[in-house]
């Protein structure tokens, strides 16, 4: 569907910068704040949004799935602020739980597929050799396989729902990740002090987590920022298809598919409001990421 | 370096060998099969003879060990066999339809590099200016922006600007017509769908080529051009462009091998009969042959596009092509 | 017989007072026809072999049969009439034998001459089909014995049985007559070529785009057809057929689009756009797998039925769903169909639905069934299963039973009806020809009906319909064909018929002469259409 600008430039320089300077977690926040006013707009459109999914049984109104048949299709008003949908449902609610939908299925397969492209790519890295070549090959292999014969197959095969819809975008991920982080990972691996470590007895795992880890979590970060909203929009399109969350869960891309084009003209207001949430969700991610990858690569911070 | 282009390049032959058995095995593990849903989908009923003797006539009655053995050897000599669908040649499946997908493909390209690389220059030569933030803007919102979502809003607000106008909603001609019969007819089914993909296409490159702008105008040998003097509008075209062109080549070479997802979705929203159609369509029959051969198509096509990339890196690292 | 007939008159009479008024207007020549064909390019074009409707809207107009529906009246049931014959035949010899004469001067559009053996042969080869040919209909042929050719103008079907049955089985709307000479060349050449004796000749096919064709000049329907040309695209996607008719890229499409969207095109176009409705010979159905506990119990069957609200909810359901009669298994508007008052004595079409659901929620109690919760087996298909599911789900919840759907695409979905992995199941049992007596098949014993995958034998309800197949009378065999359905649906609760689709298709008012019918595989041929432009 989608791929990441890899700008192998920028995020492989950022592992000669060594890690962050530890100043705390708050010091680091205000200083981002401050320094970063457009990602302040990012954070703040997703905390809006996230907030709303994780208390959404208290802020909505209605109940997300409660059909009401002598409300349909009802333009929005004060008693539906955002209008009803052709089932009579009240669309700010379905919008409201539909963030949670999002933020569960964006952030569970970002960081699954994030910290398994993490470990697949740290230890591809620091192994080298035939592990590193045959895993290489798996994950390409699994990256250039199309995603939606994908998807149609883990749908056929397992059902829809949302576990399998988290399975389907999380695969593609993996990779990505991967390669990325392995790429960082490798010109670490060529500084001598891993070779120092290692002849002083050093370990696998501590060398790994010491030494490397810390130093790929630049890059890592920003990819599994762009991967939530990756996977919000891969979820949005796979449910558009067909292949996402089902009847009645409410799901934005869900909320896209059938009756939004089929009302487009009398009720347009089904189709625009969970596509604008869309938007404006993946818009403040990327903000918040462009932001994070700013304050990480000190190459592209304004002088 | 010699050395290391072979390796490269035999490398390749095990992720595509990987990829024709996942398929494979993936579309084995569906239940039901291509019969069924020829059979079934009407809704009448049918014979277990009816049934079987559709099996047989396609294969897929065969131990699966024979089905595959007989599909690497047709992969071998070029040979990707007869789509279970139609008993036509897969071939002439593709064939059809992949002229509309890759004029599609070509046109979002153009569309996005001709708005991409000037944008991206300003936007990188103004940074944090006006410019740079409303550049900035529209390409972040064009990663945030289904595609789908957008080609529906797109035809929406042509049928209705167009009504709003003369009278008459106008709407693209949904029957195609290949470039050289008709070219008007031909550019207007192929516009709005170029746009759509493109839109997200021409994002992704503009950031690219904003920050590689961005990174080469930092470079010491820029600064010593100014600190001599050269007209700044040299120095640009002369140095930084050329210099910052390639990763911006790159990351175009690659997303359009890419670019097949977003043909997916946008040949349903636009009811083009193109090669994304066909992908979900194979899958939805269950065509073994055709899927295999769509996927193998697409997976040749983005393993030869990084491994061009590779190589082109390659050659440029002198660590690697002296040695 | 008499009273099918008034039935049918009647029914016709009401169907033709909703249809725009045409009778007073004469047909005007020429012009290109474009419509929409709902579906991707069907498996094959040949009819004899496939099942989907996308072969029949694609290549119907280029093939002539040998019997059909009255196009000018496709809403009966029981008034067919002769395409290539010369007049419908009074069965002889004790209802066993049919003989058909065959039109003179009956040309194939490369030059070969049609006879009767033309037709005999395209009719061995449905209903024998020779090893390695499919045809998926010879099941409904097995009262046929053989078909012979005394002469080269005649054809006689001997039945091995007299049946009612065997008229509307003829007049199958995939019965094209094929070309003798081909066919015995090569039995798979009408995969992927299309030549016949119909109104049209094809002249371009492409694949997954569209299929065009011109009048057919030798047609032996003088003065048809009508129009000079025809163009079909393919158009799967619902929106697109819509914003084509709006925009007049395609002036009809020939299935039927939801009521939101009919709403719209006449919204937007007022008078440009005509509008033909009828009851479609489809039916919701849930069916109950009764090797799956606690369904075996006749009680929890019946609690289900009962939760339903079928008179409330049809009429909101039918402002955004295809559906809208509530009905008993048998197609309302046949002569055979009970009426309302015999309807509500059955279990889910009571009056009162509060009454109903006590009654379901004490069957559950009794059963000892009451927190119970199941997994809906549902097709990936928006128009009617989604919102018939989600609806269904709404309804069952009304009795605490909860429900949770499986959505699964078409392939693996049949697939897993066969292999019976599933508990409740909502299905369509859709027909073309209406054949009550045949249609209702579906709901016999799965082992004398395939097609049934409720997992149930049941010896009585197997007598209750033999009982009515073989009735002569045509009012007992009504009262008969209600009892059938009552135990069916109420006493034994094996499926639960939920609602009968309804088919809409609006379409540019410049379109004459197509009648709209129950069945979208019939009448499809183009031959009486004509623009008024």
């Amino acid at each position: 569907m989608a791929v990441l600008e890899p700008t192998p430039t920028g995020l492989a320089a950022l592992a000669d910068e060594g890690s962050l300077a530890p100043r705390g977690v708050f010091g680091v926040s205000l200083a981002f704040l401050r320094r970063q006013p457009v990602g302040a707009l990012g954070i703040f459109l997703v905390l809006l949004f996230g907030l709303a999914g994780v208390f959404a049984n208290w802020i909505a109104p209605y109940n997300p799935t409660a059909n009401d048949f002598a409300a349909m299709t009802e333009a929005p008003s004060w008693a539906h602020w955002l209008g009803t949908d052709q089932l009579g449902r009240d669309l700010l609610s379905r919008i409201l739980f539909g963030a949670r939908t999002a933020f569960v299925v964006g952030m569970t397969s970002a960081f699954v597929g994030g910290v398994s492209g993490l470990v697949l790519g740290v230890g591809s890295a620091y192994f080298g050799g035939y592990v590193d070549l045959w895993l290489q090959r798996l994950l390409d292999i699994v990256m250039s396989f199309p995603l939606i014969i994908m998807a149609l197959a883990v749908v056929s095969i397992f059902g829809t729902g949302v576990q399998n819809v988290i399975i389907a975008i999380t695969i593609p991920l993996i990779p990505r990740c991967s390669r990325v982080v392995r790429s960082s990972a490798l010109a670490i691996r060529e500084v001598p002090y891993v070779d120092a470590a290692r002849a002083l007895g050093y370990g696998h795992m501590r060398i790994i987590l010491r030494h490397m880890v810390p130093n790929v979590m630049g890059p890592f970060l920003v990819i599994i920022t762009a991967f939530v909203g990756q996977a919000i929009l891969t979820e949005a399109a796979l449910s558009y298809l067909g292949l996402g969350v089902q009847e009645p869960v409410p799901a934005w891309g869900l909320m896209l598919q059938g009756g939004a084009e089929e009302y487009a003209t009398t009720a347009p207001w089904i189709a625009i409001f969970p596509g604008l949430a869309i938007m404006l969700t993946v818009f403040g991610i990327n903000l918040f990421g462009d932001s994070l990858r700013d304050v990480l690569d000190p190459k592209l911070r304004d002088r | 370096m010699y050395r290391y282009i072979i390796n490269r390049v035999l490398l390749v032959f095990p992720t595509l060998l990987g990829a024709a058995t996942l398929v494979f095995v993936l579309m084995r593990l569906i239940p039901g099969d291509i019969c069924l849903v020829r059979l079934g989908s009407g809704g009448e009923s049918f014979t277990t003879a009816a049934l079987a003797s559709c099996h047989a006539e396609i294969g897929i009655d065969r131990p699966w060990i024979v089905q595959y053995l007989s599909y690497i050897w047709g992969l071998a000599r070029f040979d990707f066999g007869i789509s279970m669908w139609s008993g036509k040649p897969v071939v002439t499946e593709i064939a059809t339809r992949f002229p509309i997908s890759l004029e599609v493909a070509v046109m979002a390209t153009v569309i996005a590099v001709a708005i991409a690389i000037p944008l991206g220059t300003i936007s990188a030569l103004k940074q944090n200016s006006w410019i740079d933030l409303l550049v900035r803007t529209f390409s972040i919102a064009g990663l945030a922006t289904p595609a789908f979502w957008l080609g529906i809003v797109s035809i929406l607000l042509v049928l209705d600007i167009t009504q709003a106008i003369s009278g008459v909603p106008w709407m693209p001609p949904i029957d195609y017509v290949p470039l050289w019969r008709d070219p008007i007819r031909n550019l207007s089914i192929v516009m709005l769908p170029a746009i759509t993909i493109g839109y997200r296409y021409c994002a992704v490159s503009m950031r690219m080529t904003r920050s590689a702008m961005l990174e080469v105008l930092r470079e010491d040998y820029i600064r010593t051009a100014r600190a001599k003097g050269l007209i700044n509008r040299l120095i640009i075209n002369r140095h930084a462009l050329k210099n910052a062109l390639l990763p911006v080549v790159t990351v175009i070479g690659i997303e359009f091998a890419f670019l097949i997802g977003g043909l997916v979705v946008t040949e349903q929203v636009f009811n083009l009969n193109g090669i994304g159609r066909l992908m979900v369509l194979s899958v939805q029959n269950q065509d073994y042959t055709l899927t295999q051969a769509l996927v193998m198509l697409v997976v040749t096509i983005a393993v030869v596009s990084t491994l061009v990339v590779d190589l082109l890196y390659a050659w440029l690292d002198p660590r690697i092509r002296l040695a | 017989m008499a009273l099918a007939r008034a039935g049918a008159a009647a029914l016709g009479a009401i169907l033709l007072a909703a249809a725009p008024a045409v009778a007073a207007e004469t047909p005007k020549h020429g012009g290109t026809l474009t419509y929409l064909i709902p579906a991707d390019a069907p498996p094959t074009l040949d009819a004899h072999r496939e099942t989907t409707y996308a072969t029949i809207h694609a290549t119907a107009p280029y093939y002539s049969v040998l019997i059909r529906v009255n196009p000018d009246n496709p809403s009966s049931t029981t008034d067919f009439v002769c395409d290539l014959c010369t007049q419908m035949p009074q069965p002889t010899d004790g209802g066993k034998t049919y003989t058909f004469k065959i039109r003179d001067g009956v040309k194939f559009t490369n030059g070969d001459a049609l006879s009767a053996a033309d037709v005999a042969d395209s009719w061995n080869a449905i209903i024998f089909p020779p090893k390695g040919v499919l045809s998926p209909r010879s099941s409904n042929f097995e009262m046929v014995d053989r078909v012979e050719t005394p002469d080269p103008n005649t054809v006689v079907f001997h039945l091995k049985f007299a049946t009612q049955a065997f008229l509307p089985a003829l007049a199958d709307p995939y019965g094209y007559i094929y070309d003798k000479k081909i066919l015995d060349k090569d039995p798979h050449w009408y995969e992927k070529n299309v030549m016949g004796s119909g109104p049209f000749k094809m002249t371009d096919y492409e694949v997954g785009q569209s299929i065009t064709g011109v009048r057919n000049p030798d047609y032996y329907h003088k003065g048809q057809p009508y129009l000079d040309k025809i163009v079909g695209i393919f158009a799967p996607k619902q929106a697109t057929r819509v914003d084509a008719i709006r925009s007049g890229r395609g002036q009809i499409e020939f299935r039927g689009l939801p009521p939101a969207s009919r709403d719209e095109l006449k919204k937007d176009l007022g008078d440009k756009i005509a509008v033909q409705e009828s009851d479609w010979n489809c039916g919701s159905v849930v069916t109950i797998n009764h090797a799956k506990k606690p369904f075996d119990d006749v009680r929890v069957r019946r609690a289900l039925t009962l939760a339903i609200d079928r008179w409330g909810g049809a009429p909101a359901l039918s402002k955004i769903a295809d559906v809208r009669t509530v009905g008993s298994i048998i197609f309302p508007a046949s002569p055979l169909a009970p009426s309302k008052q015999e309807l509500q004595e059955v279990a889910g079409f009571w009056p009162d639905i509060n009454k109903s659901r006590e009654e379901a929620k004490r069957l559950l109690k009794e059963a000892g069934a009451e927190n119970l919760s199941f997994e809906l087996l549902n097709r990936d298909v928006d128009q009617p299963y989604k919102y018939v599911a989600i609806w269904l789900v709404d309804q069952w919840s009304k009795i605490g039973v909860h429900v949770t759907q499986k959505v699964m695409p078409s392939g693996p979905w049949i697939a897993t009806e066969r292999a019976g992995n599933f508990t409740v199941v909502l299905q369509a049992n859709c027909h073309s020809v209406v054949n009550p007596l045949i249609d209702v098949q579906p709901y016999l014993s799965s082992s004398v009906s395939k097609q049934n995958y409720g997992n149930y034998e049941d010896p009585k309800e197997q007598s209750l319909y033999d009982a009515a197949l073989h009735e002569t009378d045509p009012a007992k065999q009504k009262q008969d064909m209600f009892q059938f359905a009552k135990y069916v649906m109420d006493t034994e609760a094996h499926k639960l018929m939920i609602l009968w689709w309804y088919r809409i298709v609006p379409y540019r008012a410049e379109v004459k002469g197509w009648k709209i019918s129950p069945s979208h595989y019939i009448n499809q041929d183009l031959s009486n259409i004509w623009l008024d432009k």
